[in-house]
């Protein structure tokens, strides 16, 4: 037995770099910290959640102060007496039926549009991905200007919406299972190839639109607008948009383990197939229900999941409820920007597109870290 | 009852056949070195073991059990598979990483209890990388990662390592320092089937040498008997002369306990 053969001997377990001082002891505390970590990120950002909307509800031509929103609600759920019952007719038709349902529909659509945001992300291991990857929002955009033109009641235009979100999504998956290879990279290709397909059919309807009335109604639509929400489609909207991000929310450790690439996760003992076409259902039928709501709104899907990666770190688990409550709380915000910055109203799709790009700018910054 | 029983095994992605009538039979606690040169089918095989692609011809036998007809979960319960050494998007915690070897034994509905946690925490304990827990993936180096990855098999609870080139990638010493963990580990009966690009590597950690060429097994035995100068260079189609050295060898050994050539 050589020399060198008896220096290994010596220390069986100890190779390796020997762990310094300062690293053991961290190790040491790990453990502990572990425990606790990780709720708060996402305690905070429900608690900035209800300070947004209680802030927002506040806002608009009548301003309420967030101390009147909050005697008002004692008044009507408690039975305090902090004002008149003519005074409480006012703010109850205010707050409750003209404010709260635009609220409630920017929340959705944020949670909406950010949480599939982040889960294509993670699903195609890929944080420059946005929901609207598959094709969804060109669809969508179709199905919506076919309707504005052929359609009369609109609530059938609602339904075609909601159709062509899903039919576009359909053809992307379809091609890439014609050329049966089980890959992400056939199904982005098969986005492309969908939503290049919806994006020509929808300038085809947008030549055909007769240009007087039909024509600035797409194009209205396809800015994007709050305004388009009432408080029953916010209603019926609200429980296929729960549903779908509640089932993405329970995916969060298989988005986890998809986003390690599609073999180590089939290894890991993931149905990859199904998986993936259960969180691409979720995300296609939540985004284009954002689209029945509000038209195209832009950006918001690809800005919130990386801002909010700076804050939780990329796993999903904690990723994925904290992008529902920033999500929410971010569109809240950018519509009120959209209603009270000019004295009239703009799309909010221009002002997710105008604050996106900077702020895409700022995130790519940190982000890069991650993937370069 | 052996661990793997592969018989008359074909694969093809096209017409070309990659595996063509194979047969290999592995026992537990084997720790086998796939030899052969690019395209020869090593990793192609690995992924027939693994249950990643589906044979055109053929059958696997996983402990006398179809391959095929036992379900992705259970296979991970049994199985793992540990990649090359891979920079992926997005830095999950180490600790994380290893965590996702407990998916196939997690139900549904409940997340990963302490349980899950303190084999975790075993695991990385085992490999001696407890300080990296906390340190995301994406910032440590080659070999810290593949001792992630095997970390993440050892959490997933199986006996068996499937390993793509293991030592791809990394530096010299850091290809020593994997070499050996897999020994420590080999020497607690774990099986381990690894494709390499290193002859010595098959020396120093491995019970047998398995050499493919075109799809095919055209060596299969100890590592002395197989990794001699005369069989690398009809392998890799080299003039014997220069695997000849003083050892008779023609490559440095890392000299491991667990290795054939220890007591040379």
């Amino acid at each position: 037995m050589s020399a060198s053969t008896a220096v290994v001997e010596e220390k069986p377990g100890q190779t390796g770099r020997q762990p310094d001082e300062a690293e053991q002891h961290c190790s040491a505390f790990a453990r502990v910290l572990r425990k606790g970590k990780g709720q708060f990120p996402i305690a905070a950002s429900a608690l900035s959640l209800l300070a947004v909307m209680l802030f927002s509800l506040g806002l608009g031509k009548y301003p309420i102060a967030p101390k009147e929103i909050l005697q008002f609600l004692c008044q009507k759920y408690f039975g305090a007496a902090f004002f008149s019952a003519d005074h409480m007719r006012l703010l109850n038709s205010i707050l409750v039926e003209i404010r709260l349902p635009r609220i409630l529909a920017a929340a959705l659509i944020g949670s909406a549009l950010s949480t599939s945001g982040a889960a294509f992300q993670a699903m195609f291991v890929n944080p420059l991905v946005s929901p609207s990857l598959l094709g969804v929002l060109a669809g969508a955009s179709f199905g919506a200007a076919l309707g504005i033109v052929y359609l009369k009641s609109w609530y059938a235009v609602q339904i075609a919406t909601f159709l062509g979100g899903l039919i576009a999504v359909g053809i992307a998956v379809g091609i890439a299972r014609v050329y049966r290879v089980n890959s992400t990279i056939m199904l982005v290709l098969g986005g492309i190839i969908s939503g290049a397909l919806f994006t020509s059919l929808l300038s085809l309807v947008k030549y055909l639109a007769d240009p007087y009335n039909q024509l600035p109604a797409i194009v209205n639509w396809l800015m994007g607008s709050l305004t388009f929400s009432d408080r029953s489609m916010v209603i019926k909207t609200s429980i296929p948009i729960g549903v779908g991000l509640l089932v993405l929310l329970l995916f969060s450790r298989h988005l986890n383990v998809l986003s390690m690439g599609d073999e180590e996760a089939r290894s890991l003992g993931i149905n990859v197939k199904r998986v993936r076409l259960l969180v691409i259902f979720c995300a296609t039928v939540v985004s284009t229900l954002t689209v029945v709501l509000a038209g195209t709104i832009a950006w918001v899907g690809l800005i919130v999941p990386h801002f909010t990666r700076m804050i939780t770190g990329p796993d999903n688990r904690k990723l994925i409820p904290a992008t529902i409550l920033i999500g929410a709380a971010y569109l809240i915000v950018v519509d009120d920007i959209s209603r009270l910055a000019f004295s009239y109203e703009i799309p909010i799709g221009i002002v997710t597109a105008l604050l996106g790009i900077p702020c895409f700018a700022f995130v790519l910054r940190n982000a890069r870290k991650g993937w370069n | 009852m052996s661990l793997f029983e592969v018989d008359s095994l074909s694969f093809a992605y096209g017409r070309a056949p990659l595996i063509d009538g194979l047969k290999l039979t592995i026992g537990e606690g084997d720790v086998i070195a796939l030899l052969g040169p690019n395209g020869s089918g090593k990793t192609t095989l690995l992924k027939l073991l693994l249950g990643l692609l589906k044979p055109k011809q053929g059958v696997i036998r996983l402990r006398g059990q179809q391959l095929h007809e036992i379900g992705r979960r259970e296979l991970a319960r049994q199985l793992a598979y540990v990649p090359q050494v891979h920079r992926e998007a997005f830095g999950f915690h180490v600790f994380d990483v290893v965590l996702m070897g407990r998916m196939p034994h997690s139900s549904f509905f409940s997340s990963y209890g302490d349980k899950d946690k303190q084999i975790v925490w075993d695991a990385l304990e085992k490999l001696g990388i407890l300080h990296l827990a906390e340190r995301p993936y994406t910032e440590i180096s080659g070999g810290e990662r593949q001792l992630t990855l095997i970390a993440r098999a050892l959490a997933q609870g199986v006996r068996v390592f499937v390993m793509d080139e293991p030592t791809n990638g990394l530096d010299y010493g850091n290809q020593v320092r994997l070499l050996e963990r897999v020994g420590l580990l080999a020497d607690e009966g774990y099986t381990f089937v690894f494709t390499s690009h290193h002859p010595e590597h098959a020396l120093a950690i491995a019970d047998r040498v398995v050499m493919m060429q075109g799809g095919a097994i055209i060596r299969d035995g100890a590592p002395l008997s197989t990794v001699t100068p005369e069989r690398l260079a009809e392998l890799y189609g080299l003039p014997a002369r220069l695997f000849e050295s003083g050892t008779n060898r023609g490559c440095g050994i890392p000299l491991l306990r667990h290795g054939a050539a220890y007591n040379l």
